[in-house]
């Protein structure tokens, strides 16, 4: 699957700086580009260097890679602007990973800022022409729309229940109950989902993320400058990625994607590691059934069995398969394009900084994050050791 | 102001060249579907190129109108404001007889979802929406309901 210079890489490059933008949730008094701007700069400062030391920006959604260091005031040398959907920025840590191993830039900042609540400095949405051809006079449009086929088929086809994608609700804001940032911190129950909204069945609003206003960003550097940064350094050991199609109708098995399924061969072949190795696991939680089927993609268990790992509760507070501690998607925060959030709570967790949900021990945390309806994706190992 | 009432739903928009046939098609009350003359399989939505095959030599051919509900939802909220049917609105992924999926909506059922399965037959009809433009929509096949029960 890898090629062996893909394993040479594994812990070649660090993660040495994370955090959010100042404030997060719903903020009108805050342009999109202000978050971007935030988040660099709150990183850059985790990381103890200057926004003067980047060299190479990237980041997705509608802004371009230009304007992110046009506002920071810097000339990068390298430049991605990469965008497939809410795990682009999972995509573009194996993209810097490359970029820094050849020396194509020495220190990246992979940025993130969304004013997906409020609209505050916001472009218009690109690439609508075959939904809005094919789609939209039916009454798609919106995410629930779409993600709701792959749920219903799921259910067809492996018997799982509304009962068991709302144990990833409920397991999910356990996690968030124990996070200060995290938007919902109120316990809730099976009965609460079911009993919640109904938005789209098979959802009901609380099977579905938050929409909010935030910012996030990570910098990167080569593991020997690494050892000179503020922090403990969170070590690349993998890195894969896949894009499968953007049209749901084109996806070749809506109850598994194969997208994910090929970011997770090659980060895990990369960093020769497998799934029972994890201590920590974070997924890109925009609806209840998205984490099981990733699950199940990238090979945790058989298909139709990723509910369990909710079900039994080992995914909570003090189970043995943490999932989503910063209280996901669902209960944290979901400014759209979510996929920079589960790499900084991933370093934070192998730092050792998360207070009262930091997952004891945690050395080997996975993140794995989907672009559109599970379309694309991206899969990262993170390590606390190279 | 026309004396023809506003469609509920958002026009198909852009209508692409390569498109053309399917909704000449649709206005006609006939399902058209590109199928390729290399590999013989069908595919949706029209493309220049075969999906399976990369092959550029496609032929239009009227598809039988039948399929399986591949999946379904049911609309209790519309989020896309250009789109006025009162819900619920039965969202729906079929897969026709011939090979292709597409995104449309279940009409004459109830909706609800003790009431649908997934791949309980359908057949095609058209909803006009304008004198240029029909949408295809599915309903339970004739002869299917007591499969549904």
């Amino acid at each position: 699957m890898a090629s062996v210079p893909m394993r040479e890489l594994s812990g070649s490059t660090c993660i040495v700086g994370v955090d959010e933008s100042d404030e997060i949730g719903t903020l009108p008094h805050k342009s999109q580009l202000t978050l971007h701007v935030e988040a660099v700069t709150n990183a850059v400062r985790d990381a103890g260097l200057a926004v003067s030391d980047i060299d190479g920006v990237f980041t997705a959604g509608q802004h371009s890679p230009a304007t992110i260091a046009e506002a920071l005031g810097i000339v990068p040398r390298y430049v991605d602007g990469t965008t497939v959907g809410g795990c682009s920025f999972i995509i573009m840590a194996g993209h810097a990973m490359l970029a820094l191993h050849h020396g194509l830039c020495d220190v990246a900042v992979i940025s993130h800022g969304e004013s997906g609540r409020s609209g505050v400095g916001v472009s218009p949405r690109r690439d609508t022409a075959l939904p809005g051809q094919y789609e939209t006079p039916y009454g798609f449009g919106g995410a629930p729309t779409y993600f709701s086929l792959i749920t219903t088929r799921h259910m067809h086809q492996y018997g799982t229940t509304l009962e068991q994608w709302a144990q990833v609700a409920v397991s999910t804001r356990r996690w968030a109950a124990l996070n200060p940032r995290a938007k919902n911190r109120e316990p809730i129950t099976v009965q609460d989902v079911l009993d919640s909204r109904p938005v789209v069945w098979p959802f009901n609003i609380l099977n579905i993320c938050l929409v909010t206003d935030a910012g996030g960003a990570v910098v990167m550097t080569r593991a020997d400058r690494a050892r000179d940064c503020a922090r403990r350094p969170v070590y690349v050991r993998g890195a894969g990625e896949g894009a499968e199609h953007v049209m749901l109708t084109q996806m070749r098995d809506l109850t598994a994607s194969a997208a994910t399924r090929l970011a997770g061969q090659k980060a895990f072949a990369m960093a020769g590691v497998a799934p029972r190795d994890f201590d920590h696991v974070m997924l890109y939680d925009a609806f209840t059934s998205g984490p099981p089927i990733m699950l199940e993609s990238l090979g945790f268990c058989k298909p139709g069995e990723g509910v369990h790992f909710f079900e039994e509760g080992r995914s909570t507070p003090g189970g043995t398969l943490p999932i989503n501690t910063n209280g996901g998607g669902l209960s944290y925060t979901h400014s759209g394009m979510y996929g920079i959030f589960p790499i900084i709570e991933a370093v934070r967790q192998l730092r050792g900084e998360c207070g009262a949900r930091q997952v004891p021990n945690a050395r080997l945390s996975l993140v794995n994050g989907m672009g559109g309806m599970l379309s694309a994706a991206g899969t990262l190992v993170l390590s606390s050791e190279p | 102001m026309s004396d023809r009432a506003e469609p509920l739903r958002p026009l198909p928009h852009p209508v692409t060249p390569e498109a053309r046939p399917y909704w000449d098609g649709a206005r006609q009350g006939r399902l058209m579907i590109p199928r390729c003359r290399a590999c013989r399989r069908a595919f949706l939505y029209p493309r220049v190129a075969c999906p399976f095959c990369s092959s550029r030599d496609i032929a239009w051919e009227q598809a039988s109108g039948r399929g399986r509900l591949h999946s379904f939802a049911i609309a209790h909220q519309i989020l896309n404001k250009a789109f006025k049917v009162t819900p619920p609105v039965v969202l729906a992924m079929v897969e026709l007889d011939e090979g292709p999926r597409l995104l449309t909506n279940l009409v004459d059922v109830a909706p609800d979802p003790t009431a649908l399965r997934c791949d309980m037959p359908v057949e095609v009809v058209f909803e006009r929406l304008t004198d240029e433009v029909a949408l295809p929509m599915f309903r339970p096949a004739a002869g299917a309901a007591s499969a549904e029960r």
